[in-house]
Order: C-alpha cells, then sequence, then structure tokens
C-alpha cells in the first residue's frame, strides 16, 4: 500500500514540478487540516508543531478548542481531522467507542510511554520514608488523614470521566484509604499547590509527561507489577478474589487517530501524521516552553521545530520524496 | 364576603399541604415497617439510558436532523469566518485582515462619549486598552467574534419568538414548557448533543449561546408588546396602517425599552456562556482561562477575569445607556451632516487611528511578550496569601465545622429519607406555597425524578442546592437590608453583584480547592457566590422599590425601625424578593453540575462520566432529573409570588 502510494507521489511530483514552487504537495486537498486544542500545553503545542509542520508543505490548517472526551465523536464525523494525545489511560474508553462505531483509524504510537498512578510529591517521602512501595503507603496512612476521612488516609483519585479504578485497588488491596475523586486535572493541581505550603503529606493521582513534574517533584507508588489480565481476571494479581489488584500499567500507549478520509483526502498529510512518533522529554520540552517559561503555544511550536528540524524533517521527507 | 371565602381556601390549602407533610413525615417513621419499593423504587435507569440512546440515533441518521443542523452550522460558521476575519484576521473572506486595536478602541470609547457622555468614555476606552495591554486582545477579538453573530441571532430569534407568542397565546402555551426546560437542563447535557449536532468549533458554540441568552429576549417582547398603550394604536390604526406597518411602525417602537432591556440580557448571558462554551469549541479568553488552570496559573487566570469582567460592564452599560437614550428627531431641512454628525465623527475618528497603525505598529498590534502582564507576580502573591498560617487555620476550621457538623450529617439525613416520604414533603411543601397546581406538579415531577432511576444522586444534588441557598438567604438577607437603607449603599451592592455575576466562577473554583481541599464545604462555597448576586440583588430592588408614602405613613404611625421593616418593607417587597430566591436556586441548580469539577459524587459527577464514550442516553436521564427537581420549585415558588402580588394588588 505504502510503495503504490509512494509510486504514485512520484508520477504526480514529476507533474507537479513543472510549475509548483519547491515541495509543494499536489495531491492533498486545500480543504484545511482542523486540528483540535484541549486545555493543557502539551497538547496544544504539539498540534501547533504538527500544524506548523503541515504548514511548510503548503497545507491549509485550522484549530479549534474542544473538551478532551468529546472530541473522539468529532473525529469520528469529521468535524476534526486528527487528534495528537489518545492517552491510554484517560481516553481508553471513548476511543474504543469512537473506533468501533467506525469513521475514525488508528495512526499508531507515539514513542513516548505515559504513565499514570498514585504519585506524591517529594516532601511526603520525608515523613514517610519507605516510600515509595505501597506497603509503606499504606503503614502511614495516618499522615494522610483529613477531617472528613475519619481514622483513614486520603487518596486524591482522578475525574471520574478519566476512569480510574482507584476505589476498587484501595478494596482490592484492602488498604487503609478512602478514595476521593477530584472533578478536574486543575482541582489536583490545587490541592498539591496547597499542600506545598506547608509541607503537608498528600497521595494524588498523576502521570508523565506533565508539566507538573518540572513544579512539583515526586514519585509513583510502586504497586504489585501490572499483569495483563488484571483488570478482568480476578486470579490475576495478588488478591486471587479481587480485579484491580495491580497498579496500572508503567508503559501506557500514547497514540494518534484520524478521520478515516483523511487517508485519501490529505494521503501525505496522513502518512506525516503516521510517521510522527515524540519521546517523553520532547514531550516534557514542550510542555516547559508554555508552563515556565510562558511562551505562546504558537511561538513555542516554532522554536521547538526549529531546534528539532532533524526530528522532524524525515517524517515529512518520506511521504513527500 | 370575597374577603372571608379566600380565607376558607386558603385554609383548604394550608389542610392539604400539612397533611402531606404529614404522610412524609409517617412513611419516613415506619419505614422499617414498609415494603421496599416505598423507601427507594427499583432502578430502570439503564432501560431509560438504552431508549434513549434509539431515540437520539434515530433522530440524527433515520430523521436526517443532522444535515438540516448541519447547513444551519454552515451559514453560522460562514458568518462567524467573516467577523473573525475582521476582528482578528483569519483567513477568511471578507480578507480584510485584523483591525488595529487602537481604532477599535477609539471607537467603542466614542460610541460610549455618544451614548451616555465622558464616563462611558471611559470604562469603554479603558477596558479596552487593558485588554491591549496585558496582551489579550487577540483572545479577547477571538471571543467576540462568536459574540458579535451570536448575541444579534439572538436578539433577533427571541424577538421573533416573542412576537409570534403575543400574537397566538397558543403559541405561548406550547414555548413556555419548552423554554423552562431548556434553562434548566444542566450544562452537561447541551455538550455532546451541540458537538455532533452543530459541528465542534465555534458554530456549536455560538449555538450553545443562543439558546442560553434568548430566553429572557422573548420574555421582554412579549411582555412590551403587551404593555403598548391602546390610546397608540387606535392612533396607528386611525391613520390607515396595515398590519406589518402596525407592528414595525407603532407596536415595536412602543416597546423600544422593553425590546432594549431583553437585548441587554441577551448580552450578558452570552458572555456568561464564554467559558463553559469553550468546552465545545469557543475560542479566545475561556479557552485560555482553562489551559491557565489546568497548568495551574492562578495570577494569568485571575487576569483573564477581570478582562471578562470588564467587557461585560462596558457592553452592560452602553446598552443600558441606549435603553435610556431617546431617539433624536430633527427639523425639516436639516443638512445630513448635521443629522449624522456622530457617525461622521466616529468614522473620522477610526481613519485616522487606522492611518496612525500603519505607521507606529505598537497601535496596530501588541504581542503577548511586549505586554505589561503581571500574572506571574499575582500568581505568587495569591499563592503565598492562600499560604499564610492564619488564613490556613481560619478555613481549616470553617472546613473542620462545615463538613462534619453540618453537611455530613445532613447528608446522610436526606438520604435516609424514603423516596415516598421526599415525595410527599416536597409536593406537601409546593401545595402550602402554590396551591393544588403546585403540589400535584410536585408529587408527578419527584415520583419521576425517582422513575428515572438516580434518586441518591439526585437527593445529593438537591441537598447541595438548597444548603447552598439557604446560607446565600441568611448571609444575603441581613446585606441587602443593610445595603437599601441608603441609596448610594445600594448602588455600590447593586455594582457588587454585577461584577460577582460577570466573573468567571472557574477562577474562584482554584482558590477554594487550595483553602477548603476537595470536600463538600468548598462545593457549597462555590455555588454560594453565585447564588447570593440574585438573592441581594432583587432584596435591595424590592426594599427600594416600596413606595414612599407606605414607609412615611409607617413613620407617622411610630413605627420603630424594626417594625417598619418587618411590617411594611419585607412584607411588599416579599414578591420581587421570592422572585430573586427563585433565581437563586435556578443558578444553584446550574452551578451544583458545574461544581463537578471540583468533584461532587451527585449527579454532576454522574455526567462528567458519561461524557468518556459518549453515552446520550444516560446523560439525558441524568440532565431529565435535574430538570424536574429544578422545575418543581421553580413553578410552586412563583405560583406563590403570583399569588402575593395579586393580593398585595402590585
Amino acid at each position: 500500500m505504502k510503495s503504490i502510494n509512494k509510486l504514485t507521489k512520484i508520477l504526480t511530483m514529476a507533474g507537479a514540478l513543472a510549475f509548483a514552487p519547491g515541495l509543494a504537495v499536489a495531491e492533498d486537498s486545500s480543504d484545511p487540516i482542523i486540528i483540535p486544542i484541549h486545555n493543557w500545553s502539551s497538547q496544544i503545542v504539539m498540534s501547533n508543531v504538527v500544524g506548523q509542520m503541515y504548514e511548510s508543505m503548503g497545507l491549509n490548517v485550522e484549530y479549534v478548542t474542544t473538551d478532551s472526551q468529546a472530541v473522539y465523536e468529532s473525529v469520528r464525523l469529521g468535524d476534526v481531522t486528527l487528534e495528537l494525545e489518545v492517552w491510554e489511560g484517560a481516553f481508553g474508553a471513548s476511543y474504543r467507542a469512537a473506533l468501533a462505531k467506525g469513521g475514525m483509524v488508528d495512526a499508531g504510537e507515539h514513542n513516548a510511554i505515559t504513565r499514570e498512578d498514585w504519585w506524591y510529591p517529594l516532601w511526603t517521602k520525608e515523613a514517610c520514608p519507605g516510600l515509595p512501595s505501597w506497603e509503606a503507603l499504606n503503614e502511614c496512612a495516618d499522615l494522610f488523614r483529613t477531617a472528613e476521612t475519619g481514622d483513614k488516609g486520603r487518596y486524591l483519585d482522578g475525574p471520574v470521566d478519566w476512569l480510574k479504578h482507584g476505589q476498587e485497588r484501595a478494596e482490592a488491596l484492602d488498604m487503609n484509604f478512602t478514595v476521593i475523586n477530584a472533578g478536574s486535572a486543575a482541582a489536583l493541581w490545587a490541592e498539591i499547590g496547597a499542600a506545598e505550603a506547608n509541607k503537608r503529606p498528600v497521595v494524588v493521582f498523576n502521570w508523565t509527561p506533565n508539566f507538573a513534574e518540572a513544579v512539583w517533584e515526586g514519585e509513583f507508588v510502586e504497586f504489585p507489577t501490572w499483569e495483563d489480565g488484571c483488570d478482568k481476571d480476578p486470579a490475576k494479581g495478588p488478591n486471587p478474589n479481587a480485579l484491580y489488584d495491580c497498579g496500572n500499567p508503567a508503559t501506557g500507549y500514547l497514540r494518534k487517530v484520524a478521520h478515516h478520509e483523511m487517508t485519501t483526502k490529505w494521503p501525505s498529510a496522513y502518512c506525516v501524521l503516521s510517521n510522527i512518533s515524540f519521546t517523553n522529554p520532547q514531550i516534557a520540552e514542550m510542555a516547559k516552553m508554555v508552563d515556565v517559561d510562558e511562551l505562546e503555544p504558537e511561538e513555542a511550536a516554532s522554536k521547538w521545530l526549529k531546534g528539532n528540524k532533524g526530528v522532524t524533517q524525515p517524517w515529512i521527507d518520506a511521504c513527500t520524496t | 364576603m370575597p374577603k372571608i371565602t379566600r380565607i376558607t381556601r386558603l385554609g383548604r390549602q394550608t389542610q392539604m399541604g400539612l397533611l402531606l407533610l404529614l404522610m412524609g413525615g409517617a412513611i419516613t417513621l415506619a419505614q422499617a415497617y414498609l415494603p421496599d419499593f416505598l423507601h427507594r423504587l427499583p432502578s430502570w435507569s439503564d432501560l431509560w439510558a438504552a431508549g434513549l440512546d434509539r431515540f437520539f440515533s434515530w433522530v440524527q441518521n433515520d430523521l436526517g436532523l443532522i444535515y438540516v443542523t448541519r447547513a444551519i452550522a454552515g451559514w453560522l460558521g460562514f458568518l462567524i469566518d467573516a467577523a473573525a476575519n475582521i476582528l482578528y484576521g483569519k483567513s477568511r473572506w471578507p480578507r480584510i485582515d485584523a483591525l488595529p486595536w487602537s481604532a477599535v478602541t477609539a471607537l467603542v470609547a466614542l460610541m460610549g462619549w455618544y451614548l451616555g457622555g465622558w464616563r462611558l468614555a471611559l470604562l469603554g476606552g479603558f477596558s479596552l486598552f487593558w485588554t491591549a495591554m496585558v496582551g489579550q486582545w487577540k483572545w479577547t477579538m477571538e471571543t467576540m467574534s462568536v459574540i458579535v453573530v451570536a448575541a444579534p441571532l439572538g436578539f433577533l430569534l427571541g424577538l421573533g419568538l416573542g412576537i409570534a407568542s403575543w400574537k397566538w397565546a397558543r403559541f405561548e402555551a406550547a414555548l413556555r414548557p419548552i423554554l423552562a426546560i431548556l434553562q434548566t437542563l444542566p450544562f452537561f447535557s447541551y455538550l455532546l448533543p451541540a458537538v455532533i449536532f452543530f459541528k465542534v468549533g465555534p458554530t456549536a458554540a455560538s449555538v450553545a449561546t443562543i439558546i442560553y441568552a434568548m430566553p429572557p429576549m422573548i420574555l421582554m417582547t412579549a411582555l412590551g408588546l403587551k404593555q403598548v398603550p391602546q390610546e397608540v394604536v387606535e392612533a396607528g390604526k386611525m391613520s390607515g396602517c396595515t398590519r406589518w406597518q402596525m407592528l414595525v411602525r407603532v407596536y415595536l417602537p412602543s416597546a423600544r425599552t422593553e425590546l432594549l432591556v431583553g437585548l441587554n440580557q441577551v448580552i450578558m448571558l452570552s458572555l456568561a456562556m464564554v467559558v463553559l462554551t469553550s468546552f465545545i469549541g469557543m475560542p479566545g479568553l475561556g479557552a485560555k482561562l482553562l489551559v491557565m488552570m489546568n497548568s495551574f496559573k492562578l495570577g494569568h487566570s485571575f487576569e483573564i477575569g477581570i478582562t471578562i469582567v470588564l467587557l461585560a460592564a462596558t457592553l452592560d452599560r452602553l446598552s443600558k445607556a441606549w435603553v435610556v437614550k431617546q431617539p433624536k428627531h430633527f427639523a425639516k431641512g436639516t443638512p445630513w451632516w448635521q443629522r449624522h454628525q456622530a457617525w461622521l465623527i466616529c468614522l473620522g475618528v477610526f481613519v485616522f487611528f487606522m492611518l496612525m497603525a500603519q505607521i507606529f505598529p505598537f497601535l496596530n498590534q501588541i504581542s503577548r511578550g511586549d505586554s505589561f502582564s503581571v500574572g506571574k507576580e499575582l500568581d505568587v502573591l495569591i499563592k503565598a496569601f492562600l499560604g499564610l498560617g492564619f488564613v490556613q487555620v481560619i478555613t481549616g476550621s470553617i472546613r473542620w465545622f462545615f463538613n462534619i457538623w453540618v453537611l455530613v450529617p445532613t447528608e446522610q439525613g436526606i438520604l435516609y429519607l424514603p423516596t415516598f416520604a421526599v415525595i410527599f414533603i416536597v409536593s406537601g411543601l409546593s401545595w402550602l406555597l402554590g396551591g393544588w397546581r403546585s403540589g400535584v406538579i410536585g408529587f408527578v415531577f419527584f415520583t419521576g425524578v425517582a422513575v428515572l432511576g438516580w434518586w441518591d444522586r439526585a437527593m445529593l444534588t438537591l441537598h447541595a442546592t438548597l444548603t447552598a441557598t439557604l446560607l446565600a438567604m441568611l448571609l444575603g438577607m441581613p446585606l441587602a437590608i443593610w445595603a437599601a437603607r441608603r441609596k448610594r449603599r445600594s448602588e455600590v451592592m447593586i455594582l457588587i453583584c454585577d461584577i460577582a455575576q460577570t466573573f468567571p466562577s472557574f477562577i474562584y473554583l482554584l482558590p477554594a480547592i487550595m483553602l477548603f481541599g476537595i470536600t463538600p464545604i468548598t462545593v457549597i462555597l462555590a455555588i454560594l457566590i453565585f447564588t447570593m448576586v440574585p438573592i441581594v440583588r432583587y432584596t435591595v430592588e424590592g426594599l427600594r422599590g416600596v413606595s414612599p408614602e407606605i414607609t412615611e405613613a409607617a413613620d407617622m404611625s411610630g413605627a420603630t425601625r424594626r417594625q417598619k421593616l418587618w411590617y411594611t418593607q419585607l412584607p411588599l417587597a416579599m414578591p420581587t424578593i421570592a422572585v430573586g430566591l427563585n433565581q437563586a436556586l435556578m443558578f444553584a441548580f446550574f452551578m451544583v453540575i458545574i461544581a463537578a469539577f471540583i468533584g461532587t459524587r451527585d449527579l454532576g459527577q454522574e455526567m462528567q462520566r458519561t461524557l468518556a464514550g459518549t453515552h446520550l442516553g444516560k446523560n439525558f436521564t441524568l440532565g431529565f432529573s435535574v430538570v424536574l427537581i429544578a422545575l418543581t420549585f421553580d413553578i410552586a415558588i412563583n405560583a406563590w409570588a403570583e399569588k402575593r402580588r395579586k393580593i398585595l394588588g402590585l
């Protein structure tokens, strides 16, 4: 399939060269490619990076801000053309639902691996030196008590629509913790920020790559290692009678998806999309440019592109020459 | 004689209400001996969800409604793109490129001067100047590109529907419940349908904005047209107007004030949606605010909040000045440049700044890098304040007291009540307030909530709403009574209300969490700020509106200040206060769902869950539970206020 694509591309290129300046891709539609933007910085910068890559190929690009769950319905309907950050943990459910309904294609994974699990800022370790083991955390449960959780410790889980199963895990491992769901990522940051003021120990849901790593140093709690089927087969994991008695997979995927018509309407753009593969440090760098250096996402993207031509140009070249 | 019959009728109403309350109490006491279905109905929620899912899929695919809505979205998109081109240079027709900030600012200042003198000129000029200086010009224009399309369309649609419901009583009767549902349906229920039917992006955002902002326009139009004096109508008829001329030349100009008040409401409500609609594609300030919050930048989000307040204040005052300003009429033979003087000056200044912007680039655009934003410094300041020892001690004890001694026990109390006890109690209270109709509606609607199958979560939502409204009354009423004593004080208080209402609630969610943690009291406080606004506003207005003759009469009969307040002012202001209370409840139902962003365990949390995986059916089952609860209160309180007004002869 790819070689046929390449062949047709070479043929059209030959024809196009007569009048098109540079590496213009003649066969891709001139309609704008719609890239969705959500409300966290790495995704915004990455979207701008990819958008500017497309613009360098002579394509039109437009951005639209959307909710990160509702976006999969929009990809399916073709209202947005692609999505660059599909997190296994947070958006797996929406992704699978949309894929099953049809209209969306999988454009492969990034090199980056994601990890989402219980996490604590480093000052917590001073009060509970046995960390990061989960048993040690459980023994320190007293440290995490709040007025509302009584004699149990409090673990602050992610929003319910991220489907994190913190409650099930605490029960399966018989932990002395009450699980409270934060309503949004911002609510999690506010709790960590408040705890930072007097170095109060907290354990919250967190993930990587994420801007928070640059702001608060911290570590993930080490739970029993993930085994395949831990979420479906009670026999897996230390507790033979319960599901979710393992830590989350430490190597979750981060993938890209596209509307199914992208493959035919913007074949080279789709080809580039499937080549794209960012790494954890690259994503962290993009986030840092906005979150810490306070650049605008567009500026951050062009600055990042300038510094990383060696990374991105081969992805484009592989599809246009 | 009529007086006596009224008293006996009132007596019967009270009896029935009390009887229902007693039944509720009896069921609670006897719950150990009663069959299970009286305690909790079996949950049919999955059944409803599946049915609704099938219905939506039928509407979308088989009925083909999506093609109609998509065509509408196309036209809307064209308008918004054109505005976007002019305001911030999006590359679309008519390809003019962005207007320089200085020219737009000057134009708005001039408009302010024309409509309301130098004070309005200052307000308008300063607001836009601030926006440019803190580097938010482009974001603001992105937001405005949707508002300048959505607000006029909301105005026109509202006008049309208002005229229709004034002409045909049947149309009004059919429209009213639809509007009531639209207004109480939680925001999370709009999200998915708007995205599916109107395409994610500015179009879906503008549709959601229009639906949310239009209802007051419809009501004001119908109200204004009904109040046109008979003499005016007859004068029109005598001069031989056709029906069209009657409407355009007689009715509409006579109802000018009401129509413009409606327009003012449309603008304000459109601005109130700026942040929420960014979940479905509203560009600009709202979207940026969410990004700032998700990277924990309190300072920058605070700056955006100020911009939104200034913007709202400017538009509010400008449109209000337009209400007051009567059209000018010129003697025959006045030269055209004299008649259109204001337009000419505007044009001149505009062209001047357009030219200047070509010479001095800073008059054209100020980028984020060159701006005078102090977001970072503000951030440090806010966080340092929130971390102060004594602040933490105070908030810590408030948190402990309310959560442990008030909120958790009452929450468990409301969950302990059997379903049918709650249904009887609610219907009894509605009966006491609004008469038999309200009572029956309360019974039917709350039974509906039980049948929809999310009872426990619905009770938690109800608990948060009622607690917040009660607290808002306890805090807001004394404040309003104190403010209403002096004219100056009441003006300041109304100004504070205006600001509190337009300041995006998202911004104080984060400081609230930092102070009170992710606990019930934070949720209550977030609702409280929003809910106090209508209570304070309407109480102040109600008390100020009591006619001076009556208060003087009270003074002359030697009433003390307390007696005057309790026996004359408050009773007379009560219908107005009730309207405020009702609005407060509706605001609370709106906010309690939004509070899911803090972290709740009620209907809002479950609705948030439906967004993952697009469970439209379940989403609407939950949404309608909120609608039914909210409408029960809405209907009962309105019926009561209406009756009081009749009795008082207002």
